[in-house]
């Protein structure tokens, strides 16, 4: 392994910093060159995500990065395997589609668009990377930061008041998560995941009752990151007040809570006498997700509070299901979160492109233009570039995509993800001679009434967006808008053809995430750079 | 010096959470810094309650007449990181009074 490939480790980190810190010298009328800049960044993101991930399935990759070269538990490191290479790579795979999506028109609709988006990467990057607690809530915090921005990114009273809640819940939810992290330290001594995990066996009586409090407290702020029941209330408002690309990168950041919940549960609370800890909950509050999320879905008027309830679905299920804490129903639900988090995301864009043709105040608006003849619909189609041939077709097509996917039916990855969790749950061998208990026949009956009421509900909005529209106008949709939502329901559709693959990792993920081991050791025992035998040409930084 | 500190922090967080449920902006964010000040010295607390101990180690010192340093930098992180997400949230209040014309969190009057 050669120095350049370690140092690789912190590039999804410096990648977005320094692009989004150099696009702030940038006046906001240099558009092309801040969107140069962004694309750059974004393609550079995607390229060391995409190698970072083939390093750590490669299996011999030492993951480890030192930062500042200190050793393992005094400093803070950086980790990569299975798990957070995957993460990395589908938030810079989304990161992609959300940005050309935004060149199109909305990245101009208010200031510093490039930069929030790339600190955005930025925390989330992060936050799947980093391997120490308190550095996760830095980057939470600049993850959270940017989202408050982005949120707002096109202003208007609803969005400000939606980012008003969206930003008191989270402020309050930070707070909880400096209460745990200090609990934490107060009774473990180490905020370092892999040290915390070796030490917790060690911990006796009331610290040790400390540290599940604390733990307990921090698992309550990633249920609200990742949107369970009762702590939810804030997510359907904030995701569909936002812009379209701003909710399709949104999509992503419900399942930060997902990862840290994943990690630290199967890490530090998988084995010893605080193992399992919280996972009722998780189980419960999962499958009251996933009824509260399908109800919100039936009850949907507009598409964007039923992508929104989509979300919780996703949410829902994937809480719930890893409350089952069954190794091959968890690597169900990893190929679950890839599918639903590329499938939700474009979504999101796509109901932008649908409901332009559709909205009452937008064609108000396009018919007193037309009537009027403002100047600057000419100007702007001029620019623009492009617009998609036959685009009802097309939109219509990507609708129907998107609502197989949603629902998990055939032939798309929504239904290969359904099956893999449901074949874990009652279709294997080793559950076949045992009764299945109640909860995993709840599980089973929420998952497929939540995709029967995804159904109902794309259908009559299908319907009446597509058949029954009586205006017969045509939204007038441009090439850079449709691609990248056609690009994401084509990544969907590739990982339908790579199940088998992609399936594989995934399960080979659950199992390194089962054996807290190496993990352990490999950030215990981190070489440091020029200190031990020479390791190669990175020894900058060396004591 | 501990019940002082415990209670201290009680009394802030009991404030905090009574103003951060009220319907008016400016309760919640004087909530939210209410909070935010009574989780600082929670933070504090954890390394344990000293009085006049440097947090530095130096050639011969006794390590039990030390502090623990860890808790201070995550206190002055978490200061940094609250203010500036606290003035976040004084702008987007700010925002909010002036598009809807109330300072309710809903902005919008509840009907009498």
């Amino acid at each position: 392994m050669s120095g350049w490939q370690q140092h690789l480790i912190i590039a999804p980190i410096v990648i977005p910093l320094v692009a989004g810190a150099l696009l702030l010298f940038f006046d906001e009328r240099q558009r092309v060159v801040k969107a140069m800049i962004s694309v750059v960044s974004s393609l550079a993101l995607a390229a060391v995500a995409i190698n970072l991930f083939r390093l750590a399935n490669g299996g011999d990759f030492e993951g480890v990065y030192l930062l500042g070269n200190w050793p393992a538990p005094f400093g803070i490191v950086l980790v990569v395997d299975r798990l957070s290479a995957l993460m990395l790579v589908l938030a810079s795979i989304l990161a992609i589609p959300a940005l050309v999506f935004a060149l199109a028109r909305w990245h101009a609709a208010g200031a510093h668009f490039h930069s929030l988006f790339q600190f955005l990467l930025m925390g989330l990057n992060g936050a799947f990377l980093t391997g120490d607690l308190f550095n996760l809530f830095v980057f939470f915090e600049v993850m959270l930061a940017a989202s408050y921005g982005l949120l707002m990114h096109g202003s208007g009273p609803m969005r400000v008041k939606a980012g008003l809640h969206y930003i008191a819940v989270n402020l309050a939810a930070a707070l909880c998560f400096l209460i745990g992290v200090s609990a934490i330290y107060g009774s473990a001594g180490t905020l370092n995941m892999a040290d915390l995990a070796v030490r917790i066996g060690e911990i006796e009586g009331e610290r040790r009752m400390l540290l599940e409090a604390g733990a307990a407290i921090l698992g309550v702020v990633f249920l609200i990151k990742a949107g369970m029941w009762p702590l939810n209330f804030w997510l359907p408002g904030a995701y569909s007040a936002a812009v379209a690309p701003v909710a399709g990168i949104f999509a992503i950041m419900s399942k930060v809570g997902i990862y840290v919940i994943l990690r630290l549960s199967l890490l530090v609370f998988g084995q010893g006498d605080s193992a399992g800890l919280g996972l009722n909950v998780l189980l419960y509050g999962g499958m009251a997700t996933i009824a509260f999320g399908t109800i919100g879905v039936l009850a949907s008027q507009a598409l964007g509070r039923l992508a929104s309830y989509s979300v919780l679905v996703s949410s829902g299920t994937l809480l719930a299901v890893l409350g089952l804490s069954n190794g091959e129903v968890t690597a169900g639900a990893l190929f679950y979160m890839v599918s639903s988090t590329l499938t939700i995301g474009a979504f999101f864009m796509l109901i932008e492109l649908v409901e332009r043709g559709q909205d009452a105040g937008a064609s108000v608006l396009a018919v007193t233009m037309e009537a009027y003849g403002d100047a600057d619909e000419e100007e702007q189609e001029v620019e623009i570039g492009v617009t998609m041939p036959g685009t009802i077709a097309v939109l219509g097509t990507c609708f129907a995509a998107c609502g197989i996917l949603l629902s998990g039916l055939p032939p798309l990855s929504g239904f290969v993800a359904k099956f893999a969790m449901l074949t874990g749950m009652i279709g294997t061998e080793a559950v076949a001679d045992q009764p299945i208990p109640a909860s995993v026949w709840w599980i089973v009956a929420l998952l497929i009434l939540s995709g029967l009421a995804a159904l109902i509900s794309m259908t009559r909005a299908g319907i009446r967006t597509f058949w029954a529209s009586m205006e017969g106008t045509v939204p007038r949709v441009l090439v850079m808008e449709m691609a990248p939502v056609m690009l994401l329901i084509a990544l969907t559709l590739m990982l339908t053809i790579k199940a088998g693959p992609a399936m594989h990792y995934m399960e080979e993920t659950v199992r390194n995430l089962q054996q807290p081991g190496t993990y352990i050791d490999a950030v215990i025992n981190a070489r440091r750079a020029g200190v031990a035998e020479a390791s190669g040409p990175d020894g900058g930084g060396g004591i | 010096m501990e019940l002082v500190l415990a209670i201290g922090i009680g009394i802030m967080t009991g404030s905090g959470v009574w103003l951060i449920l009220r319907p008016r902006t400016y309760q919640v964010i004087i909530g939210l810094s209410l909070l935010s000040y009574a989780v600082n010295l929670f933070i504090f607390g954890v390394g344990g309650v000293k009085s006049n101990a440097a947090p530095l180690l130096g050639e011969g010192v006794d390590v039990s007449t030390l502090t623990d340093p860890v808790p201070q930098a995550l206190v002055l992180t978490a200061i940094v990181i609250g203010f500036a997400t606290t003035a976040l949230f004084l702008v987007v209040l700010l925002a909010a009074r002036g598009l809807t014309g109330t300072d309710h969190v809903d902005g919008r009057e509840q009907p009498k």
